[in-house]
């Protein structure tokens, strides 16, 4: 055990770090010596961070296989734009009913359908996704299909930074409180978890319903960093982006998501050069590292404060 | 003790080498800009930000084909004042925000101006960037009405532009050939009410069609994916109109004539740009077609001299017969070309200004004037099915 005064050391030394990392990226976009285009693929990676920690917390930590995430993302980017630019109410009260549109929505799905398991749960929240997208097409007050454009860009380094911290904090508690343990036995053994007396759907409807809203956020980030918003923009299609990220990055491991996240879309950006052949060599690359790296990039390991503190003092 | 050292080192040395990196990135793009000015004055680069992937991918495809045929073809004859043209073709994936990232990369490659994206969504993503950068925006395909102009402020936006006429238009034209060309007295409108584009084509139609004199006797809708039609046909049937409008996609249109067609409707049936597909004809069958219109602004089989050049050279370079997105791609750089020449300079400014008051430019898919809402003033052409063939039936000024 360690002593309060050095795990108080611990966290200053966190928080400056982390302090250290945010005055880094403003410094570099207000000088601009990052190009627009590098900070439009910035933005990119930490909305797609936040959308692949989420998406782990569901299908790498509680081992449900959720096909929906572009749906709850969807509702919090038209939550948040229904506040901002409908109503023209504050950037905060948008995220805000975002982050809580997307958990409700979660929470009304996962309910019925956590019952569910595997193929049948993968189906189900398939389903929802397509649900929700469809009926925002029909609704002509957020623009029917073809969206709502000239959407106010709210999002600075300063939101997307702090989502991502919050995100990553929030996530990484909870898999390590108590009701992370009893959300990993339920991936790990659902009989034996439900043996020992924990109640496996509603494990299942927590993990779900916080994953839901952080992909509420990432919705609000993202509807007002790319000025437009429609239904096209989240269809399945999206949800299985999100899933490649999870799954490249090791199934029930958060940082692997992190670096999953970033590796993609930096992939993405880099093969930009080469338009014909793109989407190819983007497939044959997920194909190659699923190949030599079928657990994943990083497995279930994490690299946390253990690793960096054995790689900076030694043994601790 | 010295192997914590070394350790701490080593980890400082790695960060140092990742932000040399980052450092190296951010540089490596600034450096030809400002060390090789000669590089960038002896060629003019044009963005094209098309959907080669995803959902609009036949669309971003055929323009592109299109454009780089036009390119080729400046090209061929000099360039322009002096220089040439050099195309930069990016992939945005069917997707606004790729769009916007594109863009902005195309900008950091110091394009002159973008022409692309096609779907109105995407170039709605690419439209920040191009206003902020100050950087023209040449849509070839995107019909949207707020694409030029903002909705909210009903603000044109200064840098956008476009070379197809936009949805309303459509049915302007259709219902002046109905009234004008085809003596309609009474007409009928059945449309798709899940798109907004037929509900603005019907919407149109029915206002230029009443003012022309005509009367509206029923007004019938159907959505996507719907197959029978057969009951509103009969309540038609029995109205004898003689013209009816079906404004939708070709899916839902083969199987509605061929039901008209078997139930006895002989009136003529006019549509939209939608209808064009192959699939119209084999579905609904030739002699079903007969007797029907739809409006768009390129027909392969027009007899103009300029179209007919356009059809031969594209059949050359691309061994199959243009469609209207390969004319409005060639058309998007065509019209570029000539702002470039009467801006005088290749600089986004002037050729935003140029852009604005082209007049007159004779294109493929027909000759236009840029409005103050930036778009082009240009004649439709109305198509007519025989035996399952295109024949082009008419061009109408608007």
């Amino acid at each position: 055990m360690q002593g309060s005064g050095k795990i108080g050391g611990r966290l200053i030394a966190e928080v400056a770090a982390v302090a250290a990392l945010f005055m880094l990226g403003q410094f570099l976009i207000s000088t601009g010596m990052l190009e627009q285009y590098y900070q439009i693929i910035l933005t990119s990676m930490c909305i797609n961070i936040i959308l692949a920690v989420s998406l782990s917390l569901i299908n790498g930590f509680t081992g449900q296989l959720s096909l929906g995430h572009a749906g709850f993302m969807a509702v919090g980017a038209y939550a948040s734009v229904v506040m901002t630019n409908r109503l023209d109410l504050p950037f905060i009260i948008g995220i805000l009913a975002a982050c809580l549109g997307a958990a409700l929505a979660g929470f009304i799905i996962g309910v019925p359908t956590l019952r569910l398991k595997g193929d049948y749960l993968a189906i189900a929240t398939l389903g929802f996704g397509e649900i929700i997208r469809v009926v925002l097409q029909n609704i002509d007050y957020v623009g029917g299909p073809s969206g709502i454009m000239g959407i106010e860009k709210y999002t600075t380094w300063a939101w997307l930074f702090a989502s991502t911290i919050l995100t990553l904090v929030v996530i990484v508690n909870l898999i390590n409180s108590s009701y992370g343990r009893a959300i990993i036995s339920v991936r790990e053994d659902e009989v034996a978890a439900e043996l020992m007396g924990i109640n496996t759907t509603r494990y299942k409807v927590i993990a779900f319903v916080v994953g839901a809203m952080f992909a509420g956020l990432a919705g609000a980030l993202y509807a007002h960093y790319f000025y437009i918003i429609k239904p096209e923009s989240f269809t399945f299609m999206k949800s299985f982006d999100i899933l490649v990220m999870v799954v490249l990055g090791g199934l029930g491991s958060t940082t692997g998501a992190v670096i999953a996240a970033i590796f993609v879309t930096a992939l993405t950006a880099f093969l930009q050069s080469f338009p014909a052949i793109r989407m190819i060599l983007y497939a044959l690359i997920l194909i190659i590292v699923m190949i030599y790296r079928p657990q994943g990039l990083m497995g279930n390991k994490e690299i946390g404060r253990k690793t960096l503190a054995r790689l900076w003092g030694g043994k601790r | 003790m010295k192997r914590k050292i070394s350790k701490k080192l080593a980890i400082i040395m790695a960060m140092v080498f990742m932000f040399s990196i980052i450092a190296g990135c951010g540089g490596d793009t600034k450096t030809p800009e400002k060390t090789d000015p000669k590089a960038a004055t002896d060629k003019i680069k044009v963005g094209l930000n098309v959907e080669l992937s995803g959902g609009a991918a036949t669309y971003g495809t055929d323009a592109r084909d299109g454009a780089l045929l036009a390119i080729e073809q400046i090209n061929a004859a000099g360039g322009i004042l002096g220089k040439q043209l050099e195309p930069v073709v990016r992939d945005n994936k069917s997707a606004a925000d790729e769009a916007m990232t594109i863009s902005s990369a195309l900008v950091g490659e110091k394009i002159v101006a973008q022409i692309g994206p096609l779907t109105s969504g995407d170039v709605a993503g690419s439209t920040p960037i191009m206003m902020e950068k100050k950087i023209p925006l040449i849509a070839p395909a995107a019909t949207a009405v707020n694409v030029t102009v903002d909705e909210k402020t009903q603000k044109v936006r200064d840098y956008i532009f476009r070379v197809c006429f936009i949805d309303p238009f459509q049915g302007t034209l259709m219902a002046q050939f109905a009234a004008n060309d085809m003596q309609a007295k009474t007409a009928v409108i059945y449309k798709d009410t899940s798109t907004d584009y037929a509900k603005g084509l019907a919407e149109y139609f029915k206002k230029t069609f009443e003012e022309k004199g005509g009367k509206i006797v029923a007004e019938e809708g159907f959505v996507k994916d719907d197959r029978d039609f057969k009951a509103v046909l009969t309540k038609i049937k029995n109205l004898k109109p003689d013209f009816i409008y079906v404004p939708g996609y070709y899916q839902e249109v083969a199987p509605l004539i061929k039901q008209a067609r078997d139930l006895g409707i002989t009136a003529t049936i006019g549509g939209c740009d939608g209808w064009v597909s192959d699939d119209l004809v084999k579905v609904a069958g030739a002699a079903n077609l007969n007797n029907t219109f739809f409006t768009t602004d390129f027909s392969a089989e027009d007899k103009d001299e300029k179209v007919v050049k356009f059809v031969n050279d594209f059949k050359a370079k691309y061994n199959k017969s243009p469609n209207s997105f390969n004319a409005l791609g060639f058309d998007a750089a065509q019209m570029l070309a000539q702002a470039i020449k009467d801006a005088g300079e290749a600089q986004p400014e002037k050729i935003k200004d140029a852009l604005a008051k082209i007049k007159d430019f004779v294109g493929v898919t027909g000759k236009m004037s840029i409005d103050a809402s930036h778009n082009p003033i240009k004649a439709g052409v109305i198509v007519e099915y025989k035996d399952g063939k295109h024949v082009m039936k008419t061009r109408i000024q608007p």
